[in-house]
């Protein structure tokens, strides 16, 4: 599957680490829920790694889109909260 | 609802109010081809935005600096004239511009990270939007409407991904120098007022008046005592 880190660029990922990706996922949604700001970083820097290390990153000639879109890595609490109410520039 | 899931209507809302459907597919894939000219101009302009934030903040620094520098010399001086508590002052003042300094050596910092991003940004976007432009004349020369249909769904969704992520890459950026430039404008407002440093009309702070005045009284009592060295002198002559 193909997985886009935004800012960053695209990777190409093995299949078999949806379920581990998607537990990561599970665990960011209730720390930010909970308002746990150093719980959640870290979740969220553990999932960036993931891809990172075990994705392949794609060429700038592929036209591909992605499976799945994960925020910069640089994404603050605050913006991760826009995301789930979808206000500010993460407005869905 | 997951982070994923979020991110995925985020992005699809992007792309919506981004892309145009013509009727005849082969158009939308020329308009398309416009905005991404475009989505590319709108990404050097951020960065050349940057640079000139980085610029400001730098400016800013070489101003704070010398004030601190000044406020060194201040401290010095009043401890020269036994006036600790002028000392004190200069030292408390020079303090809370060391951490200004601190907190713009940081923005500068992020700022930099920024343009190094933005401009890889740009530089793939460039290559896809190259390519998609080769694509897209390929299929206006080969391909009815219909079959162009089928044809170029790929490539528009992967190149409208990438300009949603370029668009919001470039928003995000606003957003940061936007707060930015507000806190060093409160900071160069501050400065001016006096509320940090200087009192207002006057050129010299109050550290420096206190010290000036200072030495306008040694300078007095000198003379005066010289003076009444000399007529202590007069008068037993």
């Amino acid at each position: 599957m193909i997985i886009r880190i935004m800012e960053e660029g695209q990777f190409r990922i093995s299949g078999k680490l949806y379920d581990e990706l998607n537990a990561l996922d599970n665990r960011i949604v209730d720390f930010v829920a909970e308002g746990k700001k150093e719980a959640f970083k870290l979740e969220f820097s553990k999932m960036i790694e993931v891809i990172r290390t075990k994705g392949k990153p794609l060429l700038p000639e592929e036209l591909l889109e992605s499976e799945i879109i994960v925020p910069p890595e640089d994404l603050s609490f605050e913006e991760v909260r826009e995301v789930f109410i979808g206000s500010g520039i993460f407005e869905a | 609802m997951g982070l994923f899931k979020r991110m995925e209507m985020v992005f699809k809302s992007k792309i919506n109010k981004m892309i145009t459907h013509m009727e005849d597919p082969r158009e939308t894939l020329d308009y398309s081809y416009e905005k991404q000219l475009e989505m590319l101009q709108n990404v050097k302009r951020g960065v050349a935005e940057v640079v000139s934030s980085k610029k400001r903040l730098q400016l800013q620094r070489a101003k704070i600096t010398k004030k601190l520098e000044k406020l060194e010399k201040q401290a010095k001086e009043a401890i020269a004239v036994e006036r600790e508590e002028l000392a004190r002052l200069a030292l408390e003042r020079k303090a809370v511009f060391q951490q200004q300094i601190a907190d713009i050596n940081a923005e500068i910092l992020e700022l930099e990270k920024q343009e190094e991003k933005l401009i890889i940004s740009e530089k793939r976007l460039s290559t896809k939007v190259e390519i998609f432009r080769t694509r897209k004349e390929a299929i206006k020369a080969q391909y009815s409407a219909a079959e162009a249909q089928v044809r170029i769904n790929e490539s528009f969704s992967g190149i409208s991904e990438e300009m949603a992520d370029v668009g919001l890459a470039l928003e995000r950026a606003e957003n940061k120098m936007e707060e930015m430039k507000a806190r060093s404008e409160a900071l160069d407002e501050l400065m001016e007022a006096g509320t940090l440093s200087e009192l207002p009309g006057q050129g010299q702070d109050e550290i420096e008046k206190e010290l000036s005045r200072i030495s306008r009284e040694k300078k007095l009592e000198s003379e005066l005592s010289k003076l009444k060295a000399e007529v202590g002198k007069e008068e037993s002559q």
